[in-house]
Order: C-alpha cells, then structure tokens, then sequence
C-alpha cells in the first residue's frame, strides 16, 4: 500500500514573488488522524511561507518526538527536516542555528515534548533569543501512546480514559513570556485567519517567537469534558485584537474600521496591524500579558492571538557577536590558525 | 641513614591545603626542573573541594624519561597542611626528608629518627614580611620553592626567568615574587647544609618537548580541526578542555576586519542540550564538539544513539574519572570504554580514540573532525583525569599546513545539479558512507528529513524489515570502513623472543616504559602494543596469537578493553590476563610489573613428581 500526494496543480493557482504556488510549499501525505489540528498548522505554515515568498530550502525544520512533531513532515518538500529526540528539538535546533543563521528556523512541537520532557530546554532556548519560530501544538494529551493527559491540561479535566488531572497545568505562553521571549502569541489551529498572519509575523520577526497553537486531538480529546475539544475551544475563544499582516512591500491601503489599531513595524520593514477588540490591549506590556492570560483563564476563556512582542530584541548571534558568514560557510584559511602561530604556543609550554 | 647523592632521580611531593594558592608555585618548581633540561613530570591530587581540604602536588625527576606515577615512599615531602601532617611525615622515605613551617615548635611524638627535618619559619617570616594577609599567605608557597632550590641545587636563574614568564604582563608582581624567592633561598643556605643528598644538575634531555595538560592539547587541537560550534556543560575533570577553546579562539577566532566571533559557545543547561547542540551544528555542517565525563557520557546516550543512527558527525571528548555514579570526581580512571563504545540503546558501535599524550591529545582531536565528517557518526575522544589535567612532558604540538580538512561526503550544488536520483541512505560507493546534503544548498534538490526512526535509502520513514535490516547492515559495512581508517596499533617488539607481549591504551603508556624496564630486569622481557583506536584494526589480533602471555593493562576494575578485546575480536578471554589499577590515582610501573610477576608466577609450570 503506498501513499501518494496528487502533483496535480490547477493552472490558475496564484504564485508568488519566486514563482511559485502554495503547492511548492507543501510536504508528504499526512499519516495524522483525519481531522488531527495539526494537519491545520501544516497548511497554514504552507500559505504563510508561501505568501511571505520564502524559498522553502532556506528553511529548516525542527522537531522532536510525537503527533506534532511527525508534522514537519507534511509541509515544505523542499526544506532539510529534523526530526530529533524526545523533547529534545531545542538545543539541536540551537546547535543547528549556531552553525548557520541564514535560514529560517520553524519548529514544532507538543504539549509532552515542550511541557514535559522537555521543559528544561525550552526554558532555555526562549532564555537564549534563539531567532526562530517554536510552535507547539497543544492539545493537551499524549496521542502517539494512546491519550495520557499532558502537563497543559487544564486541572480538574478528565481524558477519554476517566483520569483526573490532580495538579496545575503549565500554561507554556506564560513560561515563554517569563523566559523572555520576544514575540509570544495563542492561536486556535481551527482559525485559519487568525494563525497565518500570526504565523507570517513570528517568521518574520527577529528573535524567539513562540506560538502556543490550541490544536485539538480528535480520536483522544475530543470528548465532552475536554477543554481542548474543537466545540470548547471554539465556544471559549476570547480574542484581544484581530492580526493583520502588511508585507514589507505593500503600500497600507487598509482601511481601518472605527476603533482602535495599532501598527508594530517588524525587523524587515512589514507591519503587523492589530484591530484590537479590546480597549486596553497591550502587546508591549509583558507583565499585563501575564496577567490577561490568567484573568480569562480564571473565566474559562483561553486568550488568542499576539499577546507581546518586543520588535527591537536582540537575537542570539547578535548577543554572541557572531560573525555574519554563518559558520559552516567559513573557510579553513580562517579557522584554522596554522603552523606558525603553532610554534608559538608551543613556546609559552617550554 | 645512606649517604650517597642521588641525581635527578627522585621525588618531590607538596602537601598543601586547597585554595591557598599553592599550584603556580609548585608548577614553577616543576617546570624550573625542565628547563635546566631534566625530564619531570607532575601530579595533581586534589580533592572535590575549593577551599581547606588537602592537595598534594607530586613532582618526580627521572632522567631516564620514567615520568609516570612512581609510588612508594618520598624522598622529600614539603608538609604545609595541618591537616594531613601525620599523614605526610608517614609518607618521607627512611633517611628523606621533611620541609615544613617551623613557626610552631613539632611535638615530640612527630619527630622520627629515620628521616631528617628541615623546618623553616615561613609564616613567621611572611608575617614579618608582608602586612596584606593573601600576601602572606600566596609568599608561603614561593618560599619553599626558593629553599628547594637551594637544597636541590635548582639555578636560582632559571626560577628568575620563570617568574617574570610567568607574571608578563604583570609586571608589579616580578619583583615581590623574585624577593620572596630569595627569602627561602637565603634562609636554607644560611640554616641548612645544602645541596641535600637528592639534588638536581642540568642535562639536555628535553629535545623540543613542552610541558602542558592534555584538556589544553584537546581545546587547542579543536581549534586547529576547524570547530565552531560547542555545546557544553561544565564537569571536572573536562572544564577546562572548553575552557582552553574559548581562550584560544578569543586570541585566534576573531574576524580582524569586523571584530565579530568565528565561533559560538553555548554554556548548556545539562549535558543532554550540550550534546543537542553539538550534534545540530554538526547536522548543519558545522565542526561541532562538546566535552564531558562519565555522569555526561551516561546523560548523552540517546543523543549518541541519534548520531550514530541518523549518521551525523559529532566530537566528544570524554575525560574520564572514577565511577561509577559520582565516584571520585577528581580521581583518574579508564572506566568509560564500555559505555562508550556501545552507548545507547539498540545495536550501536561508536569510534574511539585513545590519546596518550597532550600532543596526541591535540592531533587526535583535530583529526577526529575529520573522521567524524568523513564517516558522520560520534567520534568519542577517550582521555582521562590524568592526561587531561596533570602536565606532562609531551612532543610539542604539530600541524602541516599542507593538511586540508576532510569534509566527506557532501553534495555541493554543483554536484546536486548533475546528481540523479539522490538518496540520502543510498551506498553508492559500497564503502557504507552515504552522501549527505546540507539545509539551504540546493532549491529542488537533495533535501531530506532527517530522523532518528527507521526509513529506506531515501531517507522516507519506513517500517519495512527489509528496509530496517538493510540501513543496518550498511552501519555495520561503514563500520567495517571505518576500521580501514583508525590509527593503527603503535607495536614495539624488539625482543623478538619476548614471549609476553603487554596491551595497553591512553595514560597508562606514561608507565609503560619504565614497566618494560622493571619486567625486563626480573627476567621477562615483553613486547608492547599500544591500541589508538576503536573499532581494531586488523594488526591487533595477530599480535595477541603470537605472544604466550598477553596482558591488558587497564585502569578499570572489570577489564573493560580486555571485553572489547575479546568480543570484537573472539578471542578466547583465558589469553588475555588482566592488569587493573582502579585507586583513582595514576598508573605506576611498579604496580603494573607487580601483577604481571604475580601471574607469570602462577604459570609457571608444576614440577612433575615421577
């Protein structure tokens, strides 16, 4: 039995600045479960590299073990993946982007993979303004071993088994905002809207942006009960503005509708315009951030969309003083200090 | 009591106390006695402790190039801790001596007639001396060494020299340090009759050697082997292996032009990301490194089981210590080999090199880039404590401009273009190395994802028992390469009668030598074989066959390389005897020679009762 993707490409697909369709950006055939949220992510990833005209090599994709992080896989043909260990993606991701910070880093990841086994490393790569894009789809359970609750399921919820979650959840949008990251948003992967613009905003910001992407599991929780189920999730949705994302070379013609907006330029020119919903909303205020998580927490609501960003953070190469020529590029005439520097050093031994 | 001198053929043994500045006036001392040409070598034996608990610095002088741990008694103990006091006056050899602070007057109990005393007031005079109190104490330890000089006969010249090498740069503090020098110098030549019986005379016989640690010969040679990226987590005894890095890359990595780092340093949160990162700059084509011991090794094993798998170039270096667990943190051993070789789960087999010099430190460091790249998978550099952070007589450090770095297998987008049909797990060339591709090289072609989980040529995920069995047969094939690449086996038979030949890896080969010399005088001679690297070459075997009694020499309690030996190579194990020496202190000849007597001993045939 195999399966194969249809190559088919309707003639009319729009393309985009290098020529290319969204098809172009896609991966292999999903073996997720039909109707999986991850499979949601994966498209929207393809429509925002797509329509930020990225060439999908220069991209690479990190992950580490689980549902969410098989979905590398199933987008972008064209990009080097690497499907690491068991919550472990972090510190190979930061090996892989120290040695060459030219390309564009999107990894994804779990609820168990971030959450759990690897929380250490989590924590330290949004610490270290790694410049990528970290994603994890979260939906609260543990679905390549059959359904075991994850460490972001809300307290009190039961899995389709009957267990009880006894202890606090760990809200990873509020570790990423405590560790210091610069761009920290929620989105729902049922809302396509929302996510792509979100999606093109992280990649195209400079520094560690993490999206916490609610993405439910439809064979292990999806039940009634579930607070990560598409019906709870959709009737529990509380949004704090509505993401527009402005391309470096378009002119804004948007027109703004009665109300609040704000324009936050990004690192490479393009804007991102938020039309917020509520009056108070801030995306500078990391603390408020915090905050506003835990009050809609409190009412039951899960807060979506960008809830900070820091345009002006400095990445890992820029705080390591890196030299531009990524490391792998670098010549042995340079790195290697030669035979008469050697005779040197062995005098200061003598 | 003997009387007759003893030249350039003894012991000299510190007792300090932990943070009080004692190791760079005992390093002087020992490297004094290199540059009036005599070959010395130098044991650090400290504790897991900054400050207050005891360390002992052994200094040995040996102009027959005998530079491993010697043992025994001493022949002069300089006796500055307190606490250990009992202790070192037990360790003076009969008719020794025994250098301590007479500013507090011995009790009787502590004065033995057999070894002779030589107290000097040296906190009295340092209180005398010098008002700051760091002052008096960091003087101590220089006015000893200015006493040693005149007791041993050590040119006070060349300890000039040295002070002002030593404190370049900081210029302010020559002249204090050459005053407190002479302040010791003084008080033995005027209280004592000197030289002592053990005394030291010039020689030539250092040739171009250089004294230096081997945690120095690795950082250096992982500059020189062109690594940019590391990932790391501190532990003793491999700190200062990415210490050294670091130090040489801020001196010798910096982009002249913009000031910028030809190089990235991650201080990781444990040793499992130290790895991490390692590991995703080598995937990216990066020469990338981390160093560890034990407890690291332990914590690394998925990571090593993913390189190995997923076929990405990596380099550790393992310095080992004294498991198992904690065991002795700064205790030297050889008890990772095991671990090593076969770490992580599933049937994996990893590439070791075995230094046993800082110079071998140092090129086998460099050259492991190469193999790393050349055969993407780990290639584990196998040290110990003792090489690592004790200075050593070495050969100096060598590089061939002419050498150019072996990359391997990677397809440049030229060779993508023309390339048909890639697979990134395809043997194309039957030596089981594939080709591999790098992130951003090429827009259409040769990308792949790469994964720890099973997958066929293509690298497409597969759970096929064809496609399982065939990618690991081929790991084995490019193992069965990579033997065809190791340094071979160093032998050294030129008793071509010997009917013993001695196995041996790493920093037991300082013993070696001197352990030939010893065995040689009890009447059997031995030939030596040096093992370099795992996986064995094809030389090793042989050797073994033709020798009655073969002995592994080891510093492990349960024959660690004598298992590799015998696994790898089906050797019947009753071939190969042990020698194991697992105290956590450096190897002696002695101690090696004494098991191999023992054995040959019991071997011996029974007379035959007509």
């Amino acid at each position: 039995m195999s399966f194969a993707k249809s190559k088919f490409q309707h003639k009319k697909l729009p393309v985009n600045d290098l020529g290319l369709t969204y098809r172009d950006y896609e991966g292999a055939l999903s073996t997720l479960c039909a109707g999986c949220g991850h499979d949601s992510i994966s498209s929207a990833i393809v429509h925002a590299c797509a329509e930020l005209s990225i060439e999908p090599h220069k991209i690479a994709k990190m992950s580490g073990i689980g549902c969410s992080s098989k979905a590398p896989n199933y987008f972008l043909n064209n990009a080097h993946g690497f499907n690491s260990v068991h919550g472990r993606m972090p510190s190979v991701t930061t090996g892989a982007n120290l040695a060459n910070d030219d390309l564009t880093y999107i990894a994804m990841s779990g609820d168990g993979d971030s959450a759990s086994i690897g929380l250490g490393q989590f924590a330290h790569v949004v610490r270290r303004q790694l410049n990528m894009v970290y994603i994890v789809a979260n939906n609260g359970v543990y679905g390549l071993t059959k359904g075991q609750l994850a460490a972001t399921a809300d307290k009190g919820v039961k899995n389709k088994g009957g267990d009880l979650s006894l202890f606090t959840d760990i809200d990873l949008c509020t570790t990423a905002l405590q560790m210091g990251a610069s761009f920290v948003a929620r989105c729902f992967s049922g809302d396509k809207a929302q996510l792509v613009p979100i999606l093109k905003a992280a990649i195209s910001h400079q520094g560690f942006a993490f999206i916490d992407i609610i993405s439910p599991c439809v064979t292990f929780n999806n039940h009634p009960g579930s607070t990560r189920s598409y019906d709870y999730v959709q009737e529990h949705v509380a949004t704090g503005a509505v993401t527009d994302f402005v391309p470096v070379k378009e002119e804004i013609t948007t027109k703004i509708p009665a109300g609040q907006f704000e324009d936050i330029c990004l690192h490479d020119g393009s804007v991102l315009r938020l039309h917020k919903v509520k009056n108070d909303y801030d995306t500078s205020n990391r603390y408020k951030a915090m905050n506003d998580i835990e009050e809609h927490k409190q009412k039951g609501e899960i807060l979506t969309g960008l809830l900070y960003i820091d345009p002006t953070a400095s990445t890992f190469h820029e705080l390591n003083n890196t030299t531009d020529t990524p490391l792998n590029k670098i010549k042995q005439d340079l790195l290697c200090p030669g035979e008469r520097v050697l005779g040197t050093i062995n005098d200061s031994f003598r | 009591m003997m009387n007759s001198n003893v030249v350039n053929d003894f012991v000299v043994k510190f007792a300090n106390t932990n943070g009080t500045g004692s190791a760079s006036a005992n390093n002087m001392f020992a490297k004094a006695i290199m540059r009036m040409g005599i070959p010395v070598s130098a044991k650090n034996i400290f504790p897991s402790n900054i400050q207050g608990a005891p360390t002992w610095y052994e200094v040995r002088i040996n102009e027959n190039n005998f530079l491993g741990r010697r043992g025994g008694k001493t022949e002069i103990v300089v006796a500055m801790n307190a606490q250990s006091f009992v202790a070192d006056l037990e360790d003076v050899k009969d008719g020794g001596y025994l250098l301590y602070d007479s500013s507090k007057k011995l009790p009787e109990h502590l004065i033995h007639s057999n070894i002779n005393y030589l107290g000097i007031p040296i906190s009295a005079i340092c209180l005398k001396e010098y008002k700051n109190p760091r002052q008096r104490q960091l003087f101590k330890n220089v006015i000893y060494v200015g006493a040693l000089a005149a007791l041993l006969e050590i040119e006070f010249d060349v300890l000039k020299t040295l002070v002002g090498d030593q404190f370049k740069g900081k210029e302010k503090l020559i002249t204090p340090n050459i005053y407190a020098l002479e302040l010791g110098y003084q008080y033995a030549t005027n209280h004592f009759s000197c030289p002592l019986r053990y005394k030291v005379e010039r020689r030539d016989l250092i040739d171009n050697r250089i004294m230096v640690d081997g945690n120095t010969g690795c950082g250096l040679g992982a500059v020189y082997g062109g690594a940019t990226v590391v990932g790391w987590y501190p532990i003793t005894p491999s700190t200062s292996v990415i210490e050294k890095f670091a130090s040489y890359c801020e001196r010798l990595r910096i982009d002249p032009a913009t000031g910028k780092k030809n190089f990235a340093i991650v201080q990781a949160e444990d040793e499992l990301a130290a790895i991490g990162m390692a590991i995703g700059g080598g995937w990216n084509g990066a020469r990338a490194f981390t160093a560890t011991s034990g407890p690291g090794v332990s914590l690394m094993q998925e990571f090593l089981g993913l390189a190995y798998f997923a076929e990405i170039p990596v380099v550790l270096v393992n310095v080992q210590r004294a498991g198992p667990s904690t065991g002795m943190p700064t205790r030297t051993q050889q008890s990772d080999i095991l671990s090593c070789a076969y770490a992580s789960h599933g049937d994996t087999k990893h590439i070791l090199l075995f230094p046993q010099s800082p110079a071998e430190c140092f090129d086998m460091t460099a050259q492991a880039f190469d193999l790393s790249d050349r055969l993407q998978t780990p290639v584990i550099i196998m040290t110990d404590l003792d090489l690592g952070m004790n200075d050593h007589l070495s050969p100096p450090f060598l590089w061939n401009d002419k050498q150019k770095y072996d990359l391997g297998k990677v397809l440049s987008i030229r060779e993508l273009d023309e390339a048909q049909n890639f697979g990134r797990y395809t043997d194309v060339d039957g030596d089981g190395i594939c080709y591999r591709t790098l992130a951003g090289t090429h827009p259409s072609k040769g990308a792949f994802f790469t994964r720890g989980t099973s997958r066929n040529t293509k690298a497409v995920y597969s759970e096929k028992s064809e496609d399982y069995v065939e990618n690991m047969q081929r790991l084995e094939k490019k193992y069965r390469t990579a033997a065809t690449l190791m340094p071979k086996a160093e032998m050294s038979s030129g008793l071509s009668n010997a009917q013993i030949g001695l196995v041996y890896y790493g920093s037991s080969g300082q013993a070696i030598n001197e352990t030939k010399h010893l065995l040689q005088e009890k009447g059997f001679p031995v030939d030596l074989m040096r093992i370099k690297a795992f996986p064995f070459g094809n030389e090793i075997k042989p050797f073994i066959e033709s020798h009655d009694m073969v002995f592994v020499i080891e510093q492990n309690r349960d024959g660690q390389m004598r298992m590799l030996l015998t696994n790898e190579l089906e050797i019947d194990p009753a071939k190969l005897n042990p020698v194991l020496c697992y105290d956590g202190l450096s190897i002696s000849a002695q101690e090696i020679s004494d098991i191999v007597c023992t054995t040959m001993a019991k071997k011996q045939p029974k007379q035959e009762v007509v």
